[in-house]
């Protein structure tokens, strides 16, 4: 059982407190988008043998959502930051990169 | 005076109490035992070898282990609620008055009639179901399968709820040591020694292992670590816990046995441990492996660990006269105690070409015979142990000569045991000097940082040579898989490794044989490591001769994945106390009470109990039904809608955020009118409905369905906090803030008239659809002139702690009204009376409103909502979607739920085409017909025609395509 600490309110929050959102960052397409570009968006997620950064919603805390960037293989997680965002901040993106040289955050979950 | 039964040793038994008899009941049979005893030695002590029968070949099984790996002697332990299947005789405690019985036989242990069996093994090969019982092919569900499953499965599942407590415990530790012998006590020691908070869990009730029973000295130094530990702040000690599962950031799960012996105490039979280690340390031993010879598998055959364990700890003899079979130094311990305790050890077989050491060297000057580089061939007996056949090893089993005895302590080596570390991704190492697979420290299971959050020591490091500080010199062990080495077919398919699943030596080789290279495949088809043992005692050897037969190095072949728990947990452990009305907590609306007073039987609508009905003295629910709708339809009924969710949404881009939420046009909502509002997902379906009133100028509430409040809630927060950030709205949910009674039924204005209230509820004043705020009987109040039954009628929201006061004050002004209580399922009819949909009925994930006839209510002028792109997709726009409409049954009965109609079409399957189904359907006591809804292909252009809906019995019931409108299809009442 993971444990995640919410940017929020700051609690180190066990996984029963927190709601699964799936792949972060997603850009919404609306009524304008084309078939394929819909479809990508509502179905074709990401989902990588590595570094991915997903959303988290402190449900039994503070109820806001959060984005942890976190190794799907190894558990290790590299930190969290407040959802309001479309891209990881520096300071995240950095200590990715301390532990994964190559790793690019446009090419996150690139599958191997 | 004393009685000893024959196989108590006249002395030893460091924890039995020869003083303290224990009487017990086994297959109804009165023995005794004594304080102290496991239940396998007290067996043992009454003479009882055999214990049970193996689960394929039914044939006669003793314990072959002491501890936790023990596959053979599993009994069912208890009676009634207490009863418990399965469990290890060698790590029970015996208690006083314990009744015991043995499984997988029948009609007894000693005379079994699934032994036949075992005479045809040579017909029961691995995958013998997979490759009997295919064909002919229904012959698996009416006949294969209906006798197979009744002969499957060990033990009996008990059928009444268990009595006793179980708790839950959470817990704390900057490390957490897991196994109280020597390499644990000492890592304990030395983590404690730097500061921080250190527990120690030992599994068994006894602190030490093996190291008391192996070592001179070995119980002074296991005290002495002890005491220092026990003077240390910050380290706990826990006896009787046994770590199961290691997850993920260091997520330990242990079972702690409070009063497992004496479950009457009043206080938790078990406690369900829940830790958070900052680090596991994992010193939990290695177990030893049995060898593979032929027939290794009769009673009185068993480790040499065990074996040693009944006599120095139980002053037990297994037998009295004993030959050890070896690979290793340390079985010749089990020689030394075994002839300390006055037995007589015949021989020590050992594989080796040569045994010098030390420990040989005392069993030789004890004038025990040595024979190096010899095997057993067979051993000779059934129910026991009568004899073994000598043979080299380096050979194909020629028998040199022959060795009376009954009972062989037999070892292949040691395997650590490396589960906890295994659990959440530790990854383990072949080393080939020692013949085992042991933690690799260089890919321990990762904490959140990064780093590694396990580590091995001791044994379970693969380090058996030395017990802490105490030395162990031994000499080297030589890995023998098979014995002798070229053991023919015959010998072979009578060499078990899977002693519970009966899977043999020729059992893996064929399975290589016919393909399956994985181990993990192998071990599907064969079973081996799938008994209730989980491979404990015998996956290395299974994996070996895999590896022997796919030709490759052990490593190549792997292990099976280790998975939690490393002994089984009782569901009753893991349910703790949340079970019975602690099984999940109860909302109660302000009017719970006041229902439950009238005998409302209950309906569970997510976490709410809400009431279906109100039966009143010998009525049943349907006829309460019945009543309670034509109570609405002629007078006036209240409804508790207290449960319906309320969602204020609030801000100056709160339309804004509305116009995205709903399909609806809801910014252009006016202050003081509701409008009922449908809610898609993104996917475009609909998700759920409820009606919207305008508060203020930046002010909306939404009511959701009552199942829906928390999920809508979240959904409206994931957009806001998520997508739309920078938009300036709040939501709050207000659901249990209010409670709300519906009002209905013509007479509802009068009713509410006299309850002197400050709003004009006239309809020009409060017409449908609109609503007022005032107070009502001097109570504040909110007063929604909406209506889910098709009647008059006002919904009336008032502060939670007064809705009872309300309810009541309406019951004593209408009681000359007639006026009466009505539950959801009147509700429900008087909404499918009236064609109002249901979220839940009419939708299932897969609907959108286009499909319902709603498209009244999706607004044509938003340029965005969400799901609106969604719902432009081909499928969605597919004319030929299912569609609401009425169904009227021909024949006057109501159509079942759920039934779909069929066309005279076949598809490729030989089924027939199926063009729609039955989504609501209720006998109407208005209408005084059924009335149904469903959703029909092309249904609204194919007004009267008739639909064929096959039953389950083969009958056909017919129904003809209506408006789903029933009742007062003008709106009149509704409006009035």
């Amino acid at each position: 059982m993971l444990i995640l600490t919410c940017p929020h309110c700051g609690i180190q929050a066990e996984e029963t407190e927190l709601h699964n959102g799936g792949e972060a960052h997603l850009k919404r397409v609306g009524p304008d988008g084309s078939d394929e570009e819909f479809e990508g968006y509502m179905f074709a997620r990401r989902n990588p043998r590595g570094v991915h950064l997903e959303r988290w919603r402190h449900a039994y805390g503070c109820g806001k959502w959060f984005i942890a960037a976190r190794c799907t293989v190894t558990l290790q997680v590299f930190g969290t930051y407040a959802a309001q965002t479309t891209t990881p901040p520096d300071h995240i993106v950095q200590a990715v990169r301390a532990a994964r040289p190559d790793w690019n955050p446009t090419e996150e979950g690139a599958s191997e | 005076m004393t009685h000893v039964p024959p196989f108590r040793l006249p002395r030893g038994g460091r924890l039995i109490d020869r003083s303290d008899q224990l009487g017990f009941r086994f297959d109804g049979r009165h023995l005794r035992g004594l304080r102290g005893d496991t239940l396998a030695s007290a067996l043992l002590a009454n003479g009882q070898m055999m214990m049970g029968r193996s689960f394929k070949y039914h044939r006669p099984r003793g314990p072959v282990a002491s501890g936790a790996e023990e596959p053979n002697a599993l009994l069912g332990l208890g009676q009634g609620g207490r009863f418990e299947p399965n469990q290890r005789a060698t790590t029970t405690a015996l208690v006083p008055g314990m009744v015991t019985r043995s499984q997988n036989c029948w009609p007894s242990l000693d005379a079994d009639i699934g032994a036949v069996n075992d005479w045809l093994s040579p017909l029961l090969p691995a995958g013998f179901y997979y490759k009997t019982f295919i064909h002919p092919r229904p012959f698996w569900k009416h006949v294969f399968e209906p006798v197979i499953r009744r002969s499957a499965g060990l033990g009996k599942a008990p059928t009444d709820p268990d009595p006793d407590l179980y708790e839950q415990a959470y817990g704390f530790a900057d490390v957490v040591v897991v196994g109280g012998g020597i390499a644990g006590l000492q890592a304990a020691r030395d983590a404690a020694a730097g500061g921080g908070s250190v527990t120690v869990l030992e599994q068994s009730p006894h602190w030490g292992g093996r190291t008391p029973i192996d070592h001179a000295g070995g119980q002074d130094a296991i005290d002495a670590l002890l005491t220092d530990l026990r003077a240390m702040p910050g380290v706990t000690l826990r006896r009787n816990c046994m770590a199961t599962g290691l997850y993920d950031h260091g997520y330990l799960i242990a079972r702690e046995a409070l009063a497992d012996h004496d479950p009457n105490q009043g206080i938790p039979r078990q406690r369900l441990w829940r830790i958070r280690a900052g680090r596991v340390i994992t010193a939990t031993g290695a177990l030893e492996r049995p060898l593979s010879f032929a027939c290794n598998d009769v009673p009185g055959v068993m480790l040499a660990s065990a074996m040693r364990d009944f006599i120095d700890l139980h002053g037990v003899a297994p037998g009295q006269r004993i030959v050890v079979v070896t690979n290793n130094d340390d079985a010749y311990r089990t020689a030394l105690i075994a002839a300390d305790a006055g037995l007589d050890v015949a021989a020590i077989v050992d594989a080796r070409p040569q045994a010098t050491g030390d420990l040989p060297q005392a069993v030789r000057d004890r004038g025990i015979e040595v024979l190096t580089g010899s095997a057993i061939a067979k051993v000779k007996g059934r129910r026991h142990v009568e004899a073994v056949a000598i043979c080299d090893q380096d050979g194909e089993g020629k028998i040199t000569r022959t060795v009376e005895c009954d009972a062989v302590a037999m070892s292949g080596g040691w395997s650590p045991v490396v589960h906890l570390y295994s659990h959440c991704g530790g990854k383990l190492t072949w080393d080939d000097a020692q013949a085992l697979f042991r933690p690799d420290p260089d890919r321990p299971p990762l904490g959140a940082d990064g780093q590694g959050i396990a580590q091995a020591v001791g044994a379970a490091n693969g380090d058996l040579c030395c017990a802490g500080d105490l030395e162990r010199p031994e000499g080297a062990t030589m890995p023998v898989w098979v014995m002798p080495a070229r053991a023919p077919h015959k010998l072979r398919a009578k060499m078990w490794l899977d002693y519970q699943n009966d899977v043999k030596v020729t059992d893996v080789e064929l399975a290589a044989r016919e393909g399956y290279a994985s181990v993990e495949h192998t071990k599907r088809y064969t079973t081996l490591g799938m008994a209730t043992d989980q491979g404990k005692l015998s996956n290395i050897n299974g994996l070996a001769v895999l590896s022997g037969a796919l030709d490759q190095p052990i490593p190549a072949t792997g292990t099976t994945t280790f998975r939690p728990p490393y002994t089984p947990l009782t569901l009753a452990t893991i349910a703790a106390d949340a079970r019975g009305e602690a099984f999940q907590p109860l909302r109660k609306t302000p009017m719970h009470g006041w229902h439950e007073a009238k005998g409302a039987s209950w309906e569970p609508v997510g976490h709410w109990r809400r009431p279906y009905a109100y039966p009143q003295g010998a009525e049943d629910r349907e006829a309460a039904v019945a009543r309670e709708i034509l109570a609405v339809r002629k007078g006036v009924g209240t409804l508790d809608a207290s449960t319906l969710g309320k969602i204020v949404v609030k801000g100056p881009d709160a339309g804004r955020f509305m116009d995205m939420m709903y399909t609806n046009m809801m910014s252009t909502l006016k202050v003081g009118r509701c409008r009922y509002g449908l809610m898609c997902n993104e996917n475009g379906f609909l998700m759920d409905d409820g009606v919207v009133a305008r508060l203020s100028d930046d002010t909306w509430l939404c009511h959701t369905t009552t199942g829906g409040a928390d999920r809508i809630h979240a959904h409206m927060e994931d957009w806001l906090q998520c997508e739309w950030w920078d938009w300036k709205v709040f939501t709050a949910n207000l659901t249990e803030q209010y409670a709300q009674i519906a009002v209905a039924g013509p007479q509802a204005r009068t009713l509410l008239e006299r309850l002197n209230g400050s709003i004009d509820l006239s309809a020009d004043a409060l017409p449908f659809m609109a609503w007022a705020e005032g107070d009502l009987a001097g109570i504040p109040a909110r007063i929604f002139r909406i209506s889910f039954s098709g009647e008059l009628s006002f919904e009336i929201a008032v502060p939670a702690a007064r809705g009872l006061e309300l309810w009541e004050k309406l019951h004593d002004a209408g009681a000359d009204l007639g006026i009466t209580p009505y539950g959801t399922e009147a509700m429900h009819v008087m909404r499918a009376e009236k064609g109002f949909i249901m979220i839940g009925d009419e939708t299932d994930g897969t609907i959108i409103p286009q499909d319902l006839g709603l498209d009244w209510a999706i607004s044509k002028k938003k340029a965005d909502y969400i799901g609106k792109r969604a719902q432009r997709r081909l499928h969605m726009v597919d004319g030929t979607r299912w569609k609401l409409v009425g169904l009227q049954s021909l024949d006057g009965q109501v159509l079942p739920d759920g039934a779909y109609a069929a066309t005279d079409q076949v598809n490729a399957n030989g089924q027939r085409v199926t063009e729609g189904r039955v989504t609501s359907s209720y006998r109407s006591p208005t209408l005084d017909r059924p009335v149904a809804m469903g959703l029909v292909r092309h249904g609204p252009a194919r007004m009267g025609q008739v639909l064929e809906f096959p039953m389950p019995s083969g009958a056909v019931m017919k129904a003809r395509i209506v408006d789903p409108v029933f009742y007062d299809k003008e709106g009149s009442r509704l409006n009035g």
